[in-house]
């Protein structure tokens, strides 16, 4: 992180400045400006808001809204509650991890991908079914997901 | 004073103290694992679950729960015995304690409440999930693996050196204790060396380094021997 990206954290976090019962406000202004928040931006928000660095941690890690790495051009969101469970959202995920090399809560290499686990998308009868940002995918197999995932990637190009 | 009774044996508290400070008192064992003298109690471990027959028959921890008029407390009884014997099978299984490998072999709280309570096989499948172990520190290492997560070094760190270096990362089975930033324990810009931690801890998981199993022995006494020699206000 350079200098003045600590200088903008630092900025982002001034109102909370020495109030630590904020600190999930603090970190909340932080990922909203910088869509996640990177350790480096941890330990500016520990300097300011004056909190020790391993309780910004335990906060960041707890949450599962808090991310600790940049989020992916698109947001892929696997639906993982008990129909898709059912119908096989095992495999699918198994599709996703071969095509793009990571697994939930993690982001390709690329940065084309943030894979999330979801329950439920309210679409059971789609089961299993995921979203890739505001599009629905359901009725999935595992061929059929990577074949989705490689078109995504390639109307990017 | 208060008075209570605790397995029938009547006990005494001043205002403010638990049941455990009670029980201890009046010469009845209670087990405990996250519990340590001069750190503040959380309740964690549930080891010292007590029933108390006049609030029908709850179950509350002794260490977090303070001492009452009138209390009538079961602290050793079948039920009881079960019920602590499950939560040890439980943080048995829950990472790896085979003791035979382990540096803290013959000087472990977790080993002693397991022969204590007649823990003499765990029921659930192990979990064994392969954590890391940083001894990047120079005089320490950290051995996740033989972590229970009570917490008494978190706490040891916090309230008695004033460091915060530890701290709980994660949530639930994935949560390991870190240091910082998640940055490895050698690396540490407010871990001050005083190994303050490895002498809280119960088991294996904080050990020193340089030494063999034998010698591998701590002294969690010495968190209440330093608060009681510091001035008071």
């Amino acid at each position: 992180m350079t200098v003045a990206t600590e200088t903008r954290v630092a900025e982002l976090v001034k109102a909370y400045a020495g109030r630590p019962s904020e600190l999930i406000q603090a970190l909340h202004r932080v990922q909203s400006e910088l869509g996640h928040v990177p350790q480096e931006a941890q330990a500016v928000v520990a300097a300011v808001v004056g909190v020790p660095l391993s309780q910004v941690r335990g906060v960041v890690t707890f949450y599962h809204f808090f991310r600790t790495s940049p989020v992916g051009r698109h947001t892929l969101r696997l639906c993982l509650g008990t129909a898709c469970h059912v119908r096989g959202a095992e495999n699918i995920l198994k599709a996703i991890r071969e095509e793009l090399g990571v697994g939930l809560g993690e982001t390709s290499a690329d940065g084309a991908f943030t894979v999330e686990g979801v329950r439920c998308l309210g679409a059971c009868g789609l089961a299993p079914v995921m979203m890739v940002d505001d599009d629905v995918y359901g009725k999935l197999d595992p061929k059929r997901t990577k074949r989705i995932l490689r078109q995504i990637r390639e109307g990017e190009g | 004073m208060i008075n209570l009774r605790i397995d029938d044996v009547p006990a005494q508290a001043e205002p403010g103290q638990t049941i455990l400070d009670a029980a201890r008192a009046a010469g009845v064992r209670i087990p405990t694992l996250c519990h340590l003298e001069a750190l503040c109690p959380v309740g964690a471990c549930r080891l010292c679950l007590v029933e108390i027959r006049n609030w029908n028959g709850k179950l509350v921890p002794a260490c977090a729960t303070p001492a009452q008029e009138g209390l009538d407390v079961v602290a050793n009884s079948d039920r009881l015995t079960s019920l602590r014997r499950t939560i040890l099978e439980l943080l048995f299984a829950e990472r790896n304690h085979i003791c035979a490998f382990c540096v803290s072999n013959g000087h472990c709280e977790l080993q002693d409440l397991a022969t204590e309570l007649g823990m003499d096989h765990v029921t659930f499948p192990y979990r064994f999930p392969a954590l890391a172990l940083d001894a990047s520190h120079a005089k320490f290492g950290i051995d996740h693996n033989r972590c229970v997560l009570c917490g008494r070094c978190v706490r040891a760190c916090a309230e008695v050196e004033g460091a915060f270096t530890w701290g709980f990362a994660g949530r639930g089975v994935h949560t390991l204790v870190e240091a910082d930033l998640g940055d490895r324990w050698g690396r540490s810009v407010t871990c001050t060396g005083c190994g303050k931690c490895v002498q809280a801890c119960p088991t294996g998981a904080l050990f020193e380094k340089g030494k063999i199993t034998a010698e591998q022995e701590k002294r969690p006494a010495l968190l209440a021997e330093i608060t009681e020699r510091r001035p008071r206000a």
